[in-house]
């Protein structure tokens, strides 16, 4: 009985007239938590009625307060006939658990119908005072705190890592029950929406108990997902990494350094004068942040059997956790992980992107599984164990993968599903990595972990460490030994292979690092993280893209998975083609954050890749494309080809220039020995699950050295030389990544704008070929792009970071591609000023930083979306989740007034804003929406779970 | 490929200001497309026309969306739909609620009512203001006027309570509700060579001395209609004109001491009983609304007309009225001074401002 939860209807505003003869409005509400629901009085003929009720007092589990959402229904009252729902109002009262966060959630609230959209606003003030249970945490986690950014959150620091959680919550779908059929759409709509918020909140209490579990607080690196099967049920699951954070105490040494801009030249210590950007070395130790390993669980998988005491406590009729019997193979797979438990432990998951420096000692290469599988062969669809057994064996994989790269663990780590009708394609990737094996040793191994150095914004660590020694002080000896100064140089160690040079598990051309020429480096690099903070980078980097689309016969059930299992092996091979190409036609050796999308539809499959293109000065530099003809013979086609040569060495050029990628020119002697036989070496080592472990290696073996030769002999080949060359440069002014920030680009200013734009395409052509099929869907991203450049303009010189490209196929012939990123504008002069704040200021500021500031306007981005009016699609049964992926809300004050107007919400999916500096994580915040609209006799619905994570207080300077 | 949805959310609404006013012009999106075409921004930044297009498409429909709100523009402070920074609130109010000129001396002083709207296609042909765009200056005009023209207080103030607008455009606004009240005739030939800004001008006089709210601003403070007592004691000033004597007098002081100083001195003199008793009968007639309706005409025609036709200039104009203003205090017979004053002041204002070109 650990909680009171306290609401107050204050007030209404703008509701829509109910009462056609008077043009007015009896409203009153209905506030329920739980079974328990409480009624204002009427509030007669008004449209901004002041109900100023009493306090509503639930007392309720800790458990029922994290999974179940406060429900906020506004009714107008109806003498004679049923009263009519104006809408409703979520409130995810998660924020109010933290003990150091928000004690009051207070302030105007979009009223949401599901036919209707937003039908005014209410005013609540929601108070939850939570008693301290000392016999806590059975079936709560209160208080275990979730950020989607997948760096560790600004003003803390970790304490531990503790490694990979993961949890999977099923239960059937309303929209699929027999009472669909009798009940009203808006009923279901709401039965839907709950269900939806109930099992989110489920999933995260039972995330968060394995986080207590595991000694941690917190979940960094939060990634939800849901998966909506249809047929066979709702799944939500998670993937995260668990950490002990600990807060950095907001007194006296902030340093001033978050303005992004000043971060390229600044050391860690301000008062040093002498910038040394890769410096991390000596002082590093001094200033570390403890880090490690727990080695005593390991959670990737048998969390799911580990929890099943949870799982057994019955609740309020949902389908179950991700726990229950084990089935036959998934009882298999369990002995074998049992056996493998202690490889297991130094074989971590990590959803994070971003290290402190030293943490990452070599990277590998990206590793990714992609499996087919029927929805409806599942056994028990309301049980999660089938699908835990899928995606158990989809992360045996990659771990498979990571370790005949000869790396350990797989960072950067993410996983994503693409459904139409039965088939599902689960995905996984990650960045095979080694990790330093000294915080790989046992218990409280500490290391130089800061947060993200110089090169990363925001970073504001360094004052706080000192209080750090006393806290571990057994770490202080070893502290001194660790670091960068050991085997591998800071800016170019993560490249070295972590593989046998004489066994290695691809083809790979091998040089020594141009950095410190000791180690022998890959010429291309391939990694699904940020841009390591030590790394050295010549030039700016750029968004590259691979786009790909394959027709497919229609087909059902297992000869449908069957084609679509054969055809992913091709798109994989393809998408890499492409971007290798690419990255040459930039003239950069090394991709970040890539990201491969593979979406299937009914009638084809579509490859979307994107990631961010840097010139690594550890990396050899990338030789050009070779044309090369089939038919030498032939004049005009020499000429032809010889003029294609021209023009994309002419690109090649033009890019140089373009991202400043000047490298010093090296005496070819120093470079290490030729290798016999140079090829195009794959990082990208995948499989489908359907082709066992067997790794497929792309092995171009072209003539050349140095040269990429693109051999022309048929028409295919053409189309792809031709569509290297279409890709158009962002105009001047503009530059575009996917990583959280641009490499080479150091001075932010304050100015930005988090966006999402949506185009639907209709492919016109009945007889659709594989060509027209990759034109039509290239112009149609090129097209989205060139409208946000345009959109744009206004905010030149200005990057758009964490560009996020999703691609839906929701019918036939139809694509929708979704991008959301955020426009950061930048001081083209390269200003760097070194001005310190004074650090009373930021007290200032933080003491006037007080809970009034609490109000959550609710940010509705979705709603403009949904409320176009969709063309008419088959069915009900159409539902597609537009998984817009993570946006962060976050609150700030405006810089003039330090008075509680909250005047614009910045949201951003970075873990930082430009110019402020977060002083307070207020929680994570989900909201789902669904929103029904009616074209003539069809019905769709368009549902984005949607999620804003990590709402913050920030004081600007 | 055809597009079926093209559309772009920012976190902060997105505005740009050169489609909002081609919007407010009344451009249909192809027109606006074109007109930014040949604008050159194409050229300056190297998009296509189909980006063009789909971004005016996507300002347009955005802008739809706000036009609800900003007929109520409180309610586009307070809703949550679009968050848009308070100086671009402002902006989006100012720019909705502002009107061309052409179009206003148009419909100054016309009643608000349907049947003026519906003529508003002769007032586009004629001013070549597309439809639409007058239909929203009309438009605003009458909510604007329905919001205030009950309210008490001062005019200017409860329009820019209620509208937030700027303190310049809630005075235009102000002139115009007072003209629409009252009905000014304004249309006529004859008047076409006054600005709005000389109208605007002189209601912002009358509405500081004719009406009820300039004589006691606490008690029942009207400032939309005119001080009915007032008119009806504008009928005492007759004596000016009806006393032989006293006319005679008022004349005699009045030459007296513009002699020398005014450049028109004989015509003057020779016109004096004549402008003397224009400016005195239209006083006396006000309290007629027809009368109240021609003011300006009856201005124009009585008085202006006769001294540009002598060649009058504005200085003559200013000495003659300054001087036959004061002249009539030193009447013994006339004890009508402080209804003297508080008409003549607004008279030799108005028709200060009116004297030109």
């Amino acid at each position: 009985m650990p909680g009171k939860l306290k609401v107050k209807i204050v007030a209404g505003r703008h509701l829509p007239v109910m009462d056609r003869a008077s043009d007015l409005t009896d409203a009153f509400v209905e506030v329920k938590f739980g079974n328990t629901t409480f009624k204002t009085d009427v509030y007669p003929k008004s449209l901004n009625p002041q109900w100023n009720s009493e306090w509503f007092k639930f007392e309720v589990d800790d458990e029922d307060l994290q999974d179940e959402p406060l429900q906020i229904t506004v009714l107008d009252h109806d003498t004679y006939s049923a009263n009519d729902a104006i809408g409703k109002v979520y409130i995810d009262i998660d924020p109010l658990l933290y003990s150091e966060a928000a004690t009051v959630i207070s302030g105007w609230f979009p009223i949401y119908d599901t036919i209707h959209g937003i039908r005014g606003e209410i005013n609540v003030v929601v108070k939850v005072d939570l008693f301290n249970d000392l016999n806590r945490f059975r079936q709560s986690s209160c208080g275990v705190k979730f950020f989607c950014t997948t760096s560790i959150p600004k003003c803390y620091r970790a304490v531990v890592v503790h490694g990979f959680v993961e949890e999977l919550v099923v239960n059937e779908d309303p929209e699929y029950q027999w009472i669909d059929r009798i009940r009203t759409p808006r009923a279901s709509n709401e039965a839907r929406q709950r269900l939806i918020s109930l099992m989110s909140g489920e999933l995260q209490r039972k995330i968060g108990l394995k986080v207590l579990e595991m000694r941690g607080n917190a979940v960094v690196g939060y990634l939800q997902c849901f998966d909506l099967e249809g047929e066979s049920g709702l799944v939500v699951r998670a993937i995260g990494t668990v950490c002990t954070l600990d807060k950095i105490s907001n007194t006296a040494f902030l340093p001033a350094c978050n303005s992004p801009s000043k971060e390229m030249k600044e050391i860690p210590f301000n008062e040093d004068p002498n910038p040394n950007t890769h410096s991390s070395g000596p002082s590093t130790p001094l200033k570390n942040q403890t880090y490690s390993f727990s080695p005593s669980k390991s959670y990737s998988r048998q969390s799911s059997s580990s929890d099943t005491d949870l799982s057994l406590t019955p609740k309020t009729g949902m389908g179950s956790g991700s726990a229950g019997k084990e089935g036959g193979p998934f009882k298999a797979l369990l002995r074998q992980q049992t056996q493998t438990a202690l490889e297991q432990r130094e074989f971590p998951f990590f959803t994070l992107t971003a290290f402190p420096p030293g943490f990452l000692v070599h990277v590998g290469g990206v590793v990714s599984a992609r499996s087919v599988k029927l929805l409806d062969r599942i056994h028990n669809p309301d049980e999660p164990e089938t699908r835990d057994a899928w995606w158990a064996e989809i992360r045996q994989e990659i771990k498979s993968h990571a370790k005949a790269l000869g790396c350990h663990a797989v960072v950067g780590y993410s996983e994503s599903t693409s459904i139409c009708e039965e088939v599902c394609i689960l995905s996984a990737s990650g960045t095979a990595a080694v990790l330093n094996p000294r915080f790989l040793q046992d218990g409280t191994m500490e290391g130089c972990l800061e947060q993200r150095l110089s090169w990363q914004p925001g970073f504001f660590s360094i004052g706080s460490e000192k209080g750090e020694v006393d806290f571990f002080p057994q770490n202080q000896d070893s502290s001194s030994l660790l670091g960068i100064e050991e085997t591998s140089p800071p800016g170019c160690g993560f490249c070295h292979i972590p593989y046998d040079e004489l066994n290695m598990p691809f083809p790979a051309h091998l040089t020594y690092c141009y950095n410190c020429r000791k180690q022998k480096v890959p010429d291309v690099l391939f990694t699904t993280i940020d841009l390591p903070a030590e790394a050295m980078v010549i030039g700016k980097g750029c968004l590259i893209q691979a786009r790909l689309c394959r027709l497919k016969k229609k087909a059902q059930a297992e000869a449908n998975a069957t084609s679509i299992s054969n055809l992913l092996p091709f798109m994989e091979y393809e998408v890499h083609t492409q971007l290798m190409n690419k990255l040459k036609l930039k003239g950069m050796n090394a991709l970040f954050g890539l990201r491969i999308q593979i979406t299937v539809g009914e009638n084809m499959l579509m490859g979307l890749a994107s990631a961010t293109g840097v010139y690594l000065t550890a990396l050899p530099t990338p030789g050009g494309i070779q044309i090369a003809g089939k038919t030498p013979n032939d004049g005009a086609y020499e000429q032809h080809i010889s003029h294609m040569q021209k023009k994309i060495n002419d690109t090649i050029a033009k890019n140089k220039e373009l991202y400043e990628i000047n490298p010093p020119e090296i005496p070819e002697e120093i470079i290490g020995s030729p290798f016999p036989e140079p090829r195009q070496r794959s990082r990208l080592l995948r499989s489908q699950s359907e082709s066992s472990d067997e790794v497929m290696e792309l092995d171009l073996s072209h003539g050349k050295k140095d040269a990429f030769v693109l051999e022309i002999d048929d028409t295919d080949a053409m189309e792809d030389v031709h569509s290297l060359l279409t890709d158009v440069p962002p105009p001047p002014g503009f530059y575009s990544c996917n990583t959280e920030i641009m490499p080479g680009i150091n001075n932010w200013t304050s100015d930005i704008q988090m966006f999402t734009s949506v185009r639907v395409s209709r492919l016109s052509n009945i007889n659709l070929t594989n060509q027209t099929l990759n034109k039509n869907f290239n112009d149609l991203c090129e097209n989205l792009l060139k409208s946000l450049y345009f959109k744009l303009r206004s905010m030149i010189p200005c990057c758009l970071c964490h560009v996020n490209f999703t691609v839906a196929l929701p019918e036939d012939e139809v694509i929708q591609v979704t991008v959301t990123a955020v426009a950061i504008t930048f001081d083209k002069n390269q200003a760097l000023q070194t001005s310190k704040v004074p650090a009373e200021k930021t007290l200032q500021r933080a003491s006037t930083d007080n809970e009034e500031q609490l109000q959550f306007p609710m940010e509705l981005c979705s709603d403009p979306l949904v409320s176009q009016p969709f063309s008419p699609a088959k069915a009900a049964s159409l539902d597609k989740a537009s998984p817009l992926a993570e946006g962060y809300l976050r609150h700030r004050s405006v810089p003039s007034c330090t008075n509680s107007t909250v005047s614009v919400v910045k949201m951003t999916p970075l873990s930082f804003i430009p110019g402020a500096k977060i002083t307070k994580y207020l929680g994570i915040i989900n909201m789902f929406f669904i929103r029904e609209t009616t074209s003539l006799r069809e019905m769709r619905k368009i549902q984005s779970p949607e999620k804003y994570a990590n709402s913050s207080k920030q004081p600007v300077f | 490929m055809t597009n079926d949805l093209d559309i772009f959310v920012g976190n902060t609404t997105l505005i740009d200001e050169e489609v909002y006013q081609l919007w407010l012009d009344g451009y249909s999106v192809s027109d606006a497309v074109s007109l930014r075409l040949r604008s050159g921004i194409l050229e300056q930044t190297g998009a296509t026309v189909d980006v063009l297009q789909s971004d005016t498409m996507d300002h347009y429909r955005t802008f739809h969306m706000l036009e609800r709100l900003l007929h109520t523009p409180s309610k586009l402070i307070h809703q949550l739909h679009f968050q848009i920074p308070p100086s671009r609130q402002a902006m989006l109010i100012e720019r909705y609620y502002a009107f061309d000129e052409a179009f206003v001396r148009e419909v100054l002083g016309k009643k608000l009512s349907k049947g003026t709207k519906k003529d508003l296609d002769d007032v586009s042909t004629k001013t070549s203001i597309t439809l639409k765009s007058c239909r929203r200056q009309f438009d605003n005009f009458k909510r604007v006027f329905k919001v205030v023209e009950e309210m008490r207080g001062s005019l200017v103030e409860n329009i820019q309570q209620h509208f937030l607008l700027s303190d310049r455009l809630a005075r235009d606004y102000a002139a115009i509700v007072f003209f629409a009240n009252s009905r000014f005739e304004t249309g006529k030939k004859k008047l076409q060579f006054l600005t709005f800004e000389d109208f605007a001008y002189c209601a912002e006089q009358m509405i500081q001395n004719w009406t009820l709210g300039a004589v006691d601003s606490n008690v029942d403070d009207m400032d939309v209609d005119l001080d009915k007592e007032f008119l009806q004691e504008l009928k005492e000033l007759k004596v000016l004109i009806t006393d032989k004597d006293l006319l005679d007098l008022h004349k005699s002081l009045v030459c007296t001491s513009l002699r020398g100083k005014i450049s028109v001195y004989n015509e003057m003199e020779a016109n004096f009983k004549n402008l003397s008793r224009a400016l005195v009968n239209m006083a006396s007639k006000l309290i007629h609304t027809k009368d109240v309706r021609d003011f300006f005409i009856d201005l124009v025609e009585k008085f202006i007309e006769p001294c540009k036709s002598d060649k009058w200039t504005l200085n003559d104009v200013r000495l003659f009225l300054t001087q036959y203003t004061t002249s009539a205090h030193t009447l013994d017979a006339f004890r009508h001074q402080a209804l003297w004053d508080r008409y003549m002041s607004t008279i030799k204002s108005c028709l200060l401002k009116m004297y030109h070109d």
